[in-house]
Formats: structure tokens, C-alpha cells, sequence
């Protein structure tokens, strides 16, 4: 298949089957991307969210951008921001219509209920690969644990988390680096 | 014509500072419906509901939802690629860096703490989806503390802790299904919230 259409069909898919938006995303992009199409690493993944986190945007859309860009360059990063948003765009302008009576509807209700709860399933186990990916010796352990704690606790920005972390990363390999 | 253009750029203001992504928008969008009267704030809470019953991402949603009702089809075009615009152009420009500077002694390190503040910020917004959906605890932002709370009735909803389990089995334990596409666990869980009216209603 051309590689742009794959891309465009890989991402439509993602923007279908995603519902919720943010990490709710997660488990389909590890299922379509990294372990369907090797487009990207696990570990990658995880430094497009961070980035995410500190750029403007919507995450799952720039998630996009980064993999398309990585596989086609310019064009490649279109394509693949396109396919995403192009199934949301056709089911929304379909439902507008009738979208003030959509989310009231018994059926809807009760089906969204249980989606929900398949939504936490995934998410977890997506949450859990990601840990063990980005937590790999005592320091890193500690950093996720203070972030953590502090993203449940705190009402700060996760730019303010993101920067830190960034340069208690340099900190630290440097003092390895001169305990050596 | 002018109407497109507004959409556009309305919508590329939205997207160019909303760092963080989808409940990042929301403030720029309420300010934007009191602004233009595009919406009022109860359709912004009808279409929040709504982005959270269809598929893709709420910013995106949002957008073309508010187009399409101001402009129509093309209207829903016009805000939806408006609000993807900048972050395509800032993202493109960052992987252009990333690529360059990857090897950097530097980026390296950084991305050493980065991974696991990644992975923090992102169990801390699973703990939060956890919490909404099996239990009554619910946290909001307050000023510099995050402020949790029990809504009423019961402390945990048993039916849907059931099902949690279910499908954590059937997506971890069993060899038949674990490889499932992640949409088939969905599927399943949307007949069941039908079948056991898990809404209540």
C-alpha cells in the first residue's frame, strides 16, 4: 500500500476506535503503531506525551504529527494529523444535528457507562507498560513516584514537572558521570 | 467568506495556547463563546457531553462541532484545521530538532528524566480516570491543592468493578483474547452497560 494512504487509514483508525481523548488514546496507538506497524517504540511514546504535555495542542493530535513526520517527513506529519482528525470530523458534523438529544438517550447513557469501564482497563495496562519503560534504576523510580504524587496532589502545571524532570535527567547522569 | 476566516482564526488562537491538550482548551473556548456568541455555556456542556460519547479527541470535536453550526460543512472544516494548524507547524519543528539533537549529550540526559515524569503524569491521570469511574471520590483543582470528595450513593459501584475485572482477565490472563484489538473490549463493554443498564437509566 502507498505509504501515505497507510498512514492516513492507520490514523483514521486511531481517531475512530479512541473515545474520551487524552490517555484514553494510549492503548490504541501501543496496539496500531507500535506493535502493528513498528512506526515507533514504547519509549517513544512516552517522550511524544512529555513533549505533549509543554507544547500548544491536542496530544493525541501532535502524537500524530511526530509518527507521520518520523515516517514521511513533512508531508508524511499532514497526512497522518489529517487521518486522525478526519473520522471525528465526519461522525461529529453527522450527529450535529441531533447532538443535544444524542447524549441524553437511554441506550447512549448505559452503553458510555460500561465503555467507561473498558476505557479504565485499558488505560491501565497502557499506564502500566509505560512505567516499566520509563522507570529503569532507583533515580528514575523516584522522580516517577515524586511526580506522581505530586500530579495527584498538587494544582500545578505538568510543564512545571516536565522542565524539572528534564533537568534533574541532566543532574543526575552528570554526578554518575563524575562519580566515575 | 469572512466567516471562514474567523472560524480559522478563532480556532487557531485556541490551538496555539492550549498547552497540555483537551481540558486545556476548554477555558479559551468558554471565553471564545462569550466573546463571539457562537455558544452559550450550556451548549458547550451538551457538546463536552457529547465528545465524550463519539470517538476522537474533545479539542478536535469542539471545533468542528462550533463550525459547523456557524459555517456548515466547510465552517466545520475550516475550525477543526485551524485549531490543528499551529501545533502541526510547532510539532514539525520540534521533530525537525528532536532528530538533530538526539544524539546530544544533553537531550539524552533530559530525556532520562523525562521518561519517568512521562510516565507519572500519566498514572496520576489514569489514578483520576480510575477513581471517576469505579468509585464516588472525586478530585477537582483547587488553588494549589487538588481537592478530593465523595459524591453520593454508594462508595463503589459493584457492577462495574465486575466488569473491570472481566475484561482486566480477559486482556491480560487469557490467551485468546489478550491480543484483541483494544475496540473489542469496548464493544463488549458498551452491550453490557446496555444490558445491565449501567447508567441507571
Amino acid at each position: 500500500m502507498n505509504s501515505y494512504l497507510d498512514l492516513f487509514l492507520t490514523f483514521a483508525r486511531i481517531g475512530v476506535t479512541t473515545f474520551g481523548g487524552g490517555i484514553a488514546m494510549l492503548p490504541i496507538l501501543q496496539h496500531e503503531v507500535v506493535k502493528k506497524k513498528h512506526w515507533a517504540e514504547d519509549e517513544e511514546l512516552i517522550d511524544y506525551f512529555a513533549i505533549g504535555q509543554c507544547t500548544p495542542g491536542i496530544i493525541a493530535v501532535n502524537t500524530a504529527t511526530f509518527i507521520g513526520h518520523k515516517q514521511k517527513g513533512r508531508l508524511g506529519g499532514i497526512v497522518a494529523t489529517l487521518g486522525m482528525v478526519f473520522p471525528c470530523l465526519v461522525i461529529i458534523m453527522i450527529l450535529a444535528g441531533l447532538i443535544a438529544n444524542f447524549a441524553e438517550l437511554p441506550v447512549v447513557k448505559n452503553a458510555f457507562a460500561g465503555i467507561q469501564v473498558a476505557v479504565c482497563v485499558l488505560i491501565s495496562n497502557a499506564t502500566i507498560k509505560l512505567i516499566r519503560k520509563g522507570v529503569v534504576d532507583k533515580a528514575t523510580l523516584v522522580i516517577f513516584l515524586l511526580i506522581f504524587a505530586g500530579s495527584s496532589l498538587l494544582s500545578l502545571s505538568p510543564v512545571i514537572y516536565v522542565v524539572l524532570a528534564a533537568i534533574a535527567g541532566i543532574l543526575l547522569k552528570d554526578m554518575e558521570v563524575n562519580a566515575k | 467568506m469572512m466567516i471562514y476566516l474567523r472560524l480559522f482564526y478563532e480556532f487557531f488562537k485556541v490551538g496555539l495556547f492550549s498547552v497540555g491538550g483537551g481540558l486545556a482548551t476548554l477555558p479559551f473556548l468558554k471565553e471564545m463563546g462569550e466573546r463571539t456568541g457562537w455558544f452559550t455555556n450550556t451548549d458547550m456542556m451538551n457538546m463536552l457531553a457529547v465528545s465524550e460519547s463519539t470517538p476522537g479527541p474533545m479539542g478536535i470535536n469542539m471545533a468542528t462541532y462550533i463550525g459547523f453550526l456557524q459555517g456548515g460543512i466547510p465552517g466545520g472544516i475550516v475550525a477543526t484545521i485551524g485549531e490543528v494548524t499551529p501545533s502541526l507547524f510547532i510539532i514539525m519543528a520540534v521533530a525537525v530538532m528532536l532528530n538533530k539533537f538526539r544524539t546530544n549529550r544533553y537531550v539524552d540526559h533530559a530525556f532520562y528524566g523525562l521518561r519517568p515524569a512521562s510516565a507519572g503524569l500519566i498514572a496520576a491521570a489514569c489514578l483520576s480516570v480510575l477513581l471517576t469511574v469505579l468509585t464516588a471520590v472525586r478530585s477537582s483543582s483547587g488553588a494549589l491543592f487538588k481537592q478530593y470528595s465523595l459524591a453520593g450513593g454508594p462508595l463503589f459501584s459493584v457492577p462495574k468493578l465486575l466488569l473491570f475485572a472481566v475484561l482486566w482477565l480477559l486482556a491480560n490472563k487469557v490467551k485468546q483474547t489478550k491480543n484483541l484489538h483494544p475496540i473489542a473490549f469496548v464493544a463488549i463493554a458498551a452491550v453490557v452497560g446496555i444490558c445491565f443498564r449501567f447508567a441507571g437509566v
